[in-house]
């Protein structure tokens, strides 16, 4: 039976770090990640958990002993924000290369400057090509749901990848809703135990982690890893397979949302994908216009054909990005769902947006609008602008 | 959307106004309801002003903006009139509960013409006189409550003993006080509406 409770999204990852009962969480705060160390510690004060935490002097060493305690053997996550991924940097791409199984809790922040506490997604945008598989969430629920299913991927013999999942900083880190937990037992048998084939602390195998890598090794490291990604897409799917028959909620790499029969679509990542649902039910409701969204859930691997398909029948196509890369044409999502459809040689108009920088708030109203724009824009097959904004003050 | 109930908090850093979103979403959530309660946080620091948020609804709620056209409006501090135009947005069809010492009349100009109700409550001197201490966050919770009707009365001073009772484990001796207040909170909305000082 699930557990019906309404919780912040940092309280229900929190909640599922306490059921997953990992073995080691080295942490170090930052807004607005911080509850969800300190609430890990409480747990562990009351004697509800025994993860050995580690509070740790910087975000440098969060990740570096995160890094130690899982080339170790142990099953090893963290979370921070922001500045505190920033400083995270150079271990992101060790963990990657190391093929260390990580978790990591991240609550997007905008990164500084000029210095901003709220929601975007320029810090795990920015470490989209650190080697981490990438798996964002429109709701706490989502979040919750997700974190349940990390460790399984991330620790599949075929992948041996470190795994981020992201939520939006406040809008769902430090916003309650309503939540359907898994029950205690039921979670501990489908996250099981982390059984390591190689690793540190075994006596029977001597073994050397990230050593240096002369130039006639070193790709085969990045082909090794660029295989594990490939095999990444099969076993998510898996996963997502066993969690739906243990909870009957579907996961996939994307939500198409009324798309199947929809002429204009927005594509977009996490918490305002909600408000995007809620414009297209009144669209279709007041004017029968057909409008749907496709939200991408695995940012990485990135599912480049699968999306192609999913638009393929879509006149206009609007791509939402929450981060900018100062190509000076388009954000990272827009780059890459617009390269997803010359691959396949899609039809449909696109048009990239910016929007919800620092925290900008995007509406429904601003959801209206931008299926507006879309039909203007394949009735006349103009777009004027590659990129344009939501909420962009002029004055 | 047209099902659910959209409420705005104003208050000013430390005075509890994220807290009593927090209360009324979790007392609603008990009460069978689909509830979202979230802050929106400027910069950080005790007295600055801060709004707070609360969507009701028997559907689940996806919508994850900000609220621009309340139902409600509930102002913890009535010194924000002054800076802030707390009735922006409000429908004509809610009403605003604001707490304060003042009498009703002396506030009106400052509402900026708000033609729906308008609801006082002297939320201090509830708390003194249920409890002996200035907790306004209570008071303002039943108001709220009261005047929207998102729950039934008797439905929601079950749920609050149920949760006071959890909260004060330790120290009982406050439950009774903490009820009491509700309850004259619930007296005074209901003299309002019926004696028409109020709206």
């Amino acid at each position: 039976m699930a557990v019906r409770e309404r919780l912040s999204g940092n309280e229900a990852v929190a909640y599922a770090i306490k059921q997953i009962n990992p073995d080691v969480m080295p942490a170090f705060p930052i807004t607005p990640s911080t509850e969800i160390p300190q609430y890990v510690a409480n747990y562990i004060a009351n004697g509800e958990i025994d993860t050995e935490f580690i509070p740790v002097e910087s975000e440098h060493s969060a990740m570096s002993a995160t890094v130690g305690a899982s080339a170790a053997g142990a099953r090893a996550l963290t979370a921070t924000s922001s500045c505190g991924l920033a400083l995270m940097w150079e271990e992101l791409y060790v963990a990657a290369s190391n093929r260390l199984p990580i978790v990591l809790a991240l609550v997007n922040r905008a990164l500084s400057g000029p210095i901003n506490i709220n929601a975007d997604h320029s810090d795990s945008m920015g470490a989209r090509d650190s080697g981490w598989i990438q798996i964002y969430a429109e709701s706490n629920q989502e979040v919750y749901d997700n974190f349940l299913q990390a460790f399984l991927i991330a620790e599949h013999k075929d992948v041996m990848l470190p795994v981020m999942i992201c939520q939006d900083g406040f809008i769902t880190s430090h916003g309650v809703e309503n939540i359907l937990l898994v029950e205690d037992d039921q979670v501990k048998e489908f996250v099981g135990e982390r059984e390591p084939e190689h690793y540190l602390l075994n006596p029977n195998e001597t073994l050397a982690v990230g050593p240096y890598a002369v130039s006639s090794y070193y790709m085969e490291t990045k082909r090794g890893q660029r295989e594990a990604m490939i095999n990444a897409r099969k076993v998510i799917l898996e996963v997502a397979d066993r969690f739906q028959a243990m909870t009957g909620r579907q996961y996939g790499f994307f939500e198409a949302y009324r798309l199947e029969d929809a002429d204009y679509a927005v594509v977009i990542i996490g918490s305002a994908a909600g408000t995007c649902k809620a414009a297209i039910e009144q669209i279709r409701n007041t004017t029968g216009k057909k409008v749907g969204l496709l939200k991408i859930r695995v940012f990485r691997p990135f599912p480049e054909e699968e999306i192609a398909a999913a638009l393929a029948h879509v006149k206009a196509v609007a791509i939402l990005d929450r981060s900018e890369m100062f190509s000076a044409t388009s954000g990272p999502l827009g780059a890459e769902v617009r390269a997803a459809l010359y691959q396949a040689k899609g039809t449909a108009e696109t048009v990239n947006y910016f929007y919800g920088l620092g925290g900008r708030d995007i509406t429904v109203e601003d959801f209206c609008q931008v299926y507006e724009n879309l039909e203007k824009i394949a009735t006349e097959h103009k777009v004027t602008d590659m990129y344009e904004y939501i909420g962009l003050r002029t004055k | 959307m047209e099902n659910t109930v959209e409420i705005r908090w104003h208050g000013r850093g430390g005075q509890g106004a994220k807290t009593a979103a927090l209360l009324l979403a979790d007392v609603a959530f008990k009460g069978g309801k689909y509830v979202q309660g979230f802050p929106e946080y400027g910069p950080e620091r005790m007295g600055a002003p801060i709004t707070a948020y609360n969507r009701i609804s028997a559907e689940p709620v996806t919508v994850h903006s900000n609220i621009y056209d309340p139902d409600y409006v509930v102002v913890v501090d009535d010194g924000l009139l002054e800076s802030t135009d707390v009735t922006h947005g409000l429908k004509e069809t809610g009403a605003i509960i604001i707490n304060t010492e003042k009498e009703k009349e002396a506030l009106l100009p400052l509402l900026h013409g708000y033609r729906g109700e308008v609801y006082t409550l002297d939320a201090k001197a509830i708390s003194m006189q249920a409890l002996g201490k200035n907790y306004p966050n209570s008071p303002m919770l039943a108001a709220v409550v009261a005047v929207s009707g998102v729950m039934e009365q008797e439905e929601f001073l079950k749920e609050m003993l149920d949760s006071f009772r959890h909260k004060f484990a330790k120290k009982p001796e406050v439950i009774d006080g903490n009820m009491k207040a509700l309850e004259l909170t619930f007296a005074e909305i209901t003299k309002a509406k019926k004696g028409g000082v109020n709206p």
